[in-house]
């Protein structure tokens, strides 16, 4: 049946905030339905709290809202727009839910508006695990042995029937938070409660451990003429046991026969039909008994997911986009093939190559926090290599992970580790394979510790088995079969004892050079059409480079704290603007989460690692007028002057600028010549060169690492001892690693600015304030566009700085300056010659696409000629708020720093302040309560501060807690305030209120400059429930204001179209 | 391209060498047993399912190239077998598994290649050979490990017999007749006379399963000593090489067609009765081989995801005469999936309902063939 006509106009929602567990692969699937609903004529609306997204653009959908995603916006907008039907199925778990709690509520039925793509019952069978065990045993599939419980006594009944281990799995919640495995009693019980704690219907899953079972997932789709395909099978290279997003996964399955295999696709067709997904795709997993193959199901999505994400960019058939054809009507044989062109999508995709997902994480920020890997995903990126074999993809996935390691290898491995690294998975333990290989251990024991099939063992041992054959003088035959075995030039440097240019001139003399292959859908059964390409080292090569006008663009790599999907989406929009100038556009990434790496989005796809060997590859092959480096954040800016080195040309701001902004002597110069105040600061190559300086600029001091992104390591630090134990513990200054010492300006306001210049002209496109005070990353802080705070004088001033460095600069395309303000005196903080974090959020704001408008300007069109010349201005207040995993990493504070530690961002939109923060701050998982209980606690500096605000609170209605100190002052100053116990100090303690659900928000600054247990405590424990935690003054002062304008102000919503439209 | 690993690695290693007749040259790694051997070079895209396609006669006289560069990583065991023996002709593989990693593994590939005879080729672009195979069509070649000199290799390739033309049938077919007998799985059972071309055994575990018992006759046998064994229904069976050779079939097969008894035939089958009933076949440029080809059921709307194996093809202009109808297509290429007769008992498909390997979206044809058989009076 084709197209149903009685959809015209469809809400399409989007996944909110980059969280763990759902990342940019939803702004992927999502981009990708709306584009195709549009091009069948429909009218699509979207909303979306996430401005870093492509699909929030506003070219996309007809309307755009970016506004918080919860049931009650979501009727405000469905009311508005009154489509026929809403799409859920592309927005993760989060459109999941918000779709079910709209019908719940009856909203959909009251506007007459359809669910398509999954029903309710479909969502619910699938999240539900009592429905889903039920509807299991009704088609006769095998299940681990499980029950429910809401008590722990309950709990304990179950565990009679699975007995230990056993594993948690909390109903209702994100990536499994709050699931884990018990291997005894104590376990169980302190599980069994957080995670009935954390379920919002305090309901728990026990299972029968299938624990080191066999992983397996099938990512299918059905139409409504129950034609069933299954797109991609996945086999984990790590074990049941770890969550599939922090597994080293692999496509296809490969120790699975076609009967076992034919086995577990029967279960997955019975499985879609009986969960009752009707369009769409599902992902599927499995869990088979190595000893016996006894299958289990264990679980369903009924919508695309991460692995969906990954199936589509493993094998170059759509996911998302032929999932919206069919919620819309389409069933599979009448929607096309993208990459063969001829063939119908009604097939299953098959591979020629291997596929290998390594997971990315990010426990550097959370070093509380317990880095051991299980059913709770902790993983913030991932990337994805292709191979002609694991061997070759496994180790182009680890050098594609940008943690140092240049293949399968790493040094820092602690021999005497070994076994307890294989046994307690973290992110080290495949390196600790390595070196288990290395030493010679059997494949039955690594394999008994790990339960990593012995296939895989077995490919890495030769691995292992070809290093040992590998030293100085290696011959051509040998270089090439390393080659073949995706050994990198630079491992190859070290294993040879020369250096990775060493080794790229012998390849080079000896010809070993790569060729590329295509992914089409069906092992060169069919032509393609459809540049998607990987290196490998075969005989014969498929890129066919054409000889048109071509640009490269280097991608983001995996995602990481501090470079995320802001990065993607400058690179994306580098990459259309390209194509509207007439060039070619050629795109180089690592990370199938992304659009850019979407066949469709640029005109020619490598899916390869950032290094410079595979790069270099991909331009000798290609020659391109130029690489483009400035939008990818640091990982393309660091291969910025090895390309230059090479003769590539790097368009825009030239590799010296950048290294000028960068190198902190050079930088301060530059500064000085330009008569611009800076903090004071200086360059350490050693722990007494830093107290040195220190002594000299007086503390406190800010001191990081030279080149990092997101505040790595970065700390503040108080006096000689606190800069020996960051010395000692985060980073070693060294000559060839310098340290920068910045004086830290106490109490400072903050501001981003980013600008766009070509040259001859710096164009402003916002001026953010920071709502934290200085000491923040500005990663972390919530901020607003346009400043509140600040003078017009300093606005003149930080104009004037802005426009002086992008010229002296000679930036060409984008530029960030930080600025703090302090006892009226502007200084500049650092300036960066590239895309920031905020570039999509100003972006979105001002309704101009600053990363296109760069991208236009290296194609050589000049601000002037692009009709840009004044300063971009905005007609709402838009404001930024942070989103933080610290709900994934129980243990670490959420104390805000320095070093970033956020995950993504959302933004609230309003003419208001207060309802703008409000709304970022519902975007980001707090809403604000129009009464209910604060509880203040405050350090002595900031009681001062705090007293406004808690007057006004009172007045607004709320109950106010606080300890003994803030209590008592605040009711020597007339405000009513209940004192409550702090965790040292007895029972119930304020600890006791947020369990209790007494507690609405906590106002909590720390006391002192070290983190104080007690406080800790209380952070934790809000963040846990769900507590709304300000950690600033600055935050609290906001916080009230919103509180303030959700009593008084009319929340209302609008989109981005409506927005830029006025005049 | 040189088989580095095997040199480096395996004192025992040998190069192997693969020929086409249009001159093109491969240089691997020798894989299976060492020797020389020719046959038509054609590719499967399974996935999975090695041991499946090594043993299906079907592929006797072919070189068989697998497009996924991993193969023999769960090994070989004895359940999953369409015949008592490999038959391709030759092995192509990109990367032969060093070990296996199934618990029902009872052997490694290369040493069940190696005790059954078969030549094999490994560390070759595969996929390279593949796309000369799809734009240039189907190749003879020759796998050897006894010698280097490439242009004597290419002309053996020439040499080579042609697969067009060519009556495999009556090479793999059996010697004499056996029974297949099902489980009592209770109802009617039905008598199957199946015509064993090269039949897999997976044909008789299916049929088995829906009530038939059957007896496998030799290719030759005549319809009347097929009517002599008092069949409820008639089953032609899949099988390799050029069906229009198979003459005797063919006229048998028109002469039970005349006896008004029910019939059912898959691949070689297939083409058999497309020929029986007057139609034409023609060979396919490369064939269709793997487990994803997606074939539309004309009658119910939907499509099922096949398995197949075939280089000929029934030519649609049958279907100009209206006592033949079309009932499954290939949405790839539009070619013929399957017919049936408008008023005989009689239908076919061209692609594998019995898989193994591939899906199992089909196996109600067997199904259907039975509801053949039951609609006619028990005699």
């Amino acid at each position: 049946m084709p197209k149903d006509p009685s959809i015209k106009s469809v809400l399409v929602i989007g996944s909110g905030p980059i969280v763990i567990g759902q990342a940019c692969e939803f702004d992927y699937s999502g981009t990708q339905a709306i584009k195709v609903l549009k091009a069948e004529g429909l009218r699509v609306s979207l909303v979306n709290s996430n401005p870093a997204t492509i699909m929030t653009d506003p070219e996309y959908a007809d309307r755009t809202y970016v506004e918080p995603l919860t049931p009650e916006m979501l009727e405000r907008i469905l009311e508005r727009e009154r489509p026929d039907a809403v799409l859920p199925t592309v927005g993760g778990q989060t459109a999941l839910n918000l779709a079910v709690e709209l019908s719940k509520r009856g909203v959909l039925d009251r506007l007459g508006i359809r669910l398509i793509g999954a029903s309710r019952e479909a969502v619910e069978v699938g999240e539900d695990r009592r429905l889903f065990k039920a509807a299991m045993q009704r088609i006769g599939l095998d299940l681990p042995k499980s029950g429910f419980a809401k008590t722990l006594a309950e709990a304990e009944k179950v565990l009679d029937l699975t007995g230990l281990p056993a594993v948690i799995r909390p109903s209702f919640t994100l990536g499994g938070t709050g699931g884990g495995i018990a291997y005894n009693l104590e376990e169980f019980q302190q599980i069994v409660a957080r995670g009935l704690d954390l379920s919002p219907v305090h309901e728990i899953l026990i299972e029968e451990s299938v624990l080191g079972w066999k992983e397996y997932e099938l990512e299918v789709m059905r139409d409504k003429a129950d034609n069933f395909v299954v797109i991609c099978s996945i086999e984990n290279f790590d074990p049941m046991g770890i969550h599939t997003g922090d597994s080293v996964t692999v496509a296809p399955a490969q120790t699975l026969t076609d009967r076992e295999y034919q086995n577990m696709r029967n279960a997955a067709r019975k499985i879609i039909r009986e969960v009752g997904v009707e369009t769409g795709g599902s992902n599927i997993q499995f869990a088979v008994d190595p000893k016996t193959g006894r299958m289990t199901v264990i679980e369903m999505n009924p919508r695309v997911s991460r692995s969906s994400a990954l199936a589509s960019k493993a094998t170059g058939f759509p996911i998302a986009k032929i999932a919206a054809l069919l919620a819309i009507g389409y069933h599979l044989d009448e929607i096309k093939n993208d990459i063969t062109k001829v063939t119908p999508a009604c097939f299953e995709p098959v591979l020629d190559y291997v596929v290998v997902k390594i997971p990315r994480w990010a426990f550097e920020k959370f070093r509380d926090a317990s880095p051991l890997l299980g059913t709770q995903m902790k993983s913030v990126g991932e990337v994805m290599a292709i191979g002609r074999t694991f061997k070759e993809a496994l180790q182009k996935g680890l050098r594609g992970l940008e943690i140092g390691a240049s293949g399968f290898n790493r040094t820092d491995i602690d021999d005497l580790r070994i076994k307890e690294k294989l046994l307690s998975p973290d992110p080290d333990r495949i390196f600790y394979v390595k070196r288990a290989l290395d030493l010679g251990w059997k494949h039955e024991e690594i394999y008994r510790l790990t339960g990593i099939d012995p296939w895989f063992l077995d490919q890495m041992q030769q691995i292992v088995d070809l290093e040992r054959k590998l030293g100085p003088g290696v011959d051509d035959a040998t270089l090439r079969e390393a080659k073949r075995f995706g050994f990198s030039d630079a491992r190859l440097g070290q294993l040879t004892q020369t250096s990775e240019a060493a080794v790229r001139a012998h390849r080079m003399k000896a010809g070993i050079v790569p060729v590329y292959k295509r992914v089409d859908t069906c092992a060169a059964e069919f032509a393609s059409n459809t540049p998607y390409l990987y290196s490998t080292y075969e005989q014969e090569c498929e890129a066919e480079p054409t000889s048109r006008r071509k640009v490269m663009i280097l991608g983001s790599g995996p995602n990481r704290i501090g470079q995320g999907i802001e990065f993607d989406y400058c690179c994306c929009h580098a990459s259309f603007a390209f194509k509207e100038e007439g060039f070619e556009t050629i795109m180089v990434n690592c990370n199938p989460e992304t659009v850019s790496t979407d066949y469709d989005t640029s005109d020619r796809l490598y899916f390869e690692p950032l290094t410079f060997e595979d790069v270099m590859n991909i331009i000798e092959l290609e020659k391109p007028e130029g690489v483009v480096i400035q939008f990818g954040g640091q990982t393309p800016l660091r291969l910025a002057v090895p390309l230059a080195k090479a003769g590539v040309k790097i368009l825009g701001t030239s590799p010296d600028a950048i290294d000028l902004a960068e190198d902190r002597k050079r930088f301060s110069a530059l500064l000085s010549e330009l008569d611009i105040p800076q903090p004071e600061s200086g360059t350490a190559t050693s722990i007494e060169e830093a107290k040195v300086v220190a002594a000299r600029i007086g503390y406190p001091v800010l001191v990081r690492p030279s080149y990092v992104l997101g505040g790595r390591a970065m700390a503040i630090v108080y006096d000689d001892k606190l800069l020996e134990n960051y010395a000692r513990e985060a980073v070693k200054a060294s000559p060839e690693h310098p340290v920068l010492v910045d004086r830290f300006l106490e109490d400072a306001y903050e501001v981003d600015v980013d600008a766009v210049a070509d040259g001859e002209r710096v164009v402003i496109g916002g001026i953010l304030q920071h709502i934290e005070e200085a000491g923040i990353h500005s990663g972390d802080s919530a901020m607003v566009l346009p400043t509140y705070k600040i003078a017009e004088r300093h606005l003149v001033t930080i104009r004037d700085y802005t426009r002086r460095l992008g010229l002296a600069l000679g930036v060409k395309g984008l530029m960030n300056v930080q600025y703090a303000i302090k006892n009226d005196v502007v200084y500049v903080i650092e300036v960066n010659p590239r895309a920031s974090r905020t570039t999509p959020f100003v972006s979105k704001a001002a309704g101009v696409p600053l990363a296109k408008v760069a991208a236009r300007i290296m194609a050589g069109k000049s601000l002037e000629q692009q009709g840009i010349t004044d300063d971009l201005t905005v007609k709402r207040i838009f404001v930024k708020e942070s989103v933080f995993p610290f709900l994934k990493f129980p243990g670490a504070d959420i104390l805000l720093g320095p070093e970033m530690k956020s995950t993504g961002e959302v933004m609230g939109i309003s003419r208001d302040f207060g309802v703008a923060f409000a709304k970022a701050q519902a975007a980001a998982g707090f809403q604000m309560p129009l009464e209910g209980a604060v509880f203040i606690s405050v350090n002595d500096f900031d009681k001062g501060g705090i007293l406004p605000q808690a007057r006004t609170l009172a007045e607004l209605g709320f109950k106010i807690y606080a300890t003994r100190g803030t209590a008592e002052f605040l009711m020597a100053q007339g405000v009513p305030a209940e004192m409550v116990l702090k965790v040292n100090e007895g029972r119930p303690s304020v600890v006791d209120l947020i369990k209790d659900g007494k507690l609405d928000i906590v106002f909590n600054t720390p006391y002192g400059r070290e983190s104080f247990y007690d406080d800790s405590a209380i952070r934790k424990s809000a963040t846990m429930h769900g507590v709304l935690c300000v950690t600033t003054l600055t935050g609290a002062s906001a916080t009230v204001r919103a509180l303030k304008a959700m009593k008084e102000e009319k929340v209302d919503v609008v989109s981005l179209q409506e927005i830029h439209a006025e005049a | 391209m040189i088989c580095l690993r095997a040199l480096l690695e395996q004192g025992d290693s040998t190069i192997a060498i693969l020929a086409l007749e249009d001159g093109t040259v491969f240089e691997g790694r020798s894989f299976g047993k060492t020797g020389e051997t020719t046959g038509e070079v054609v590719f499967n895209t399974a996935l999975q399912g090695y041991q499946e396609v090594l043993t299906d006669p079907s592929y006797a006289g072919q070189i068989v190239t697998m497009t996924y560069p991993h193969i023999g990583n769960y090994g070989v065991n004895a359940e999953d077998v369409e015949s008592a023996k490999p038959q391709v002709a030759g092995f192509i593989v990109r990367e032969a598994s060093t070990m296996s990693s199934s618990w029902r593994a009872s052997g490694q590939l290369h040493r069940y290649l190696v005790d059954s005879g078969i030549v094999g080729i490994s560390e070759i672009d595969t996929r390279a050979l593949t796309r000369h195979l799809r734009t240039f069509g189907a190749k003879r070649g020759v796998i050897s490990t006894l010698t280097k000199d490439k242009d004597a290799l290419v002309a053996k390739a020439r040499a080579s017999r042609n697969m067009i033309g060519l009556d495999l049938a009556r090479e793999v077919t059996c010697p004499k007749p056996y029974d297949f007998e099902g489980p009592d799985n209770g109802g009617r059972r039905f008598k199957v006379v199946a015509y064993d071309f090269g039949m897999k055994q997976n044909i008789l575990r299916m049929l088995a399963e829906a009530h038939c018992d059957v007896t496998v006759v030799p290719a030759t046998t005549s319809a009347a000593d097929v009517v002599k064994l008092g069949p409820d229904g008639v089953f032609l069976s899949n099988g390799p090489g050029d069906p229009e050779p198979v003459t005797y079939a063919i006229e048998a097969t028109k002469a039970l067609m005349d006896r008004g008894l029910p019939i059912f035939g898959i691949c070689l089958g297939h083409q058999i009765l497309g020929l029986a009933c007057g139609g034409k076949t023609f060979k396919l440029k490369f064939g269709h081989r793997g487990a994803n080809h997606p074939v539309k059921n004309l009658a119910t709307g939907q499509v099922e995801v096949t398995s197949q194996n075939h280089g000929f093809s029934v030519d649609p202009a049958l279907f100009a005469r209206p006592e033949f109808v079309l009932t499954h297509v290939n949405l790839n290429d539009g070619t013929v999936e399957g017919f049936k007769h408008r008023d005989l008992p009689v239908i076919s498909v061209q692609y594998h309902p019995e898989a193994s390997p591939g899906p199992h979206d089909s196996h109600y044809l067997f199904g259907d063939f039975v509801a053949l058989m039951a609609q006619r009076p028990k005699r």
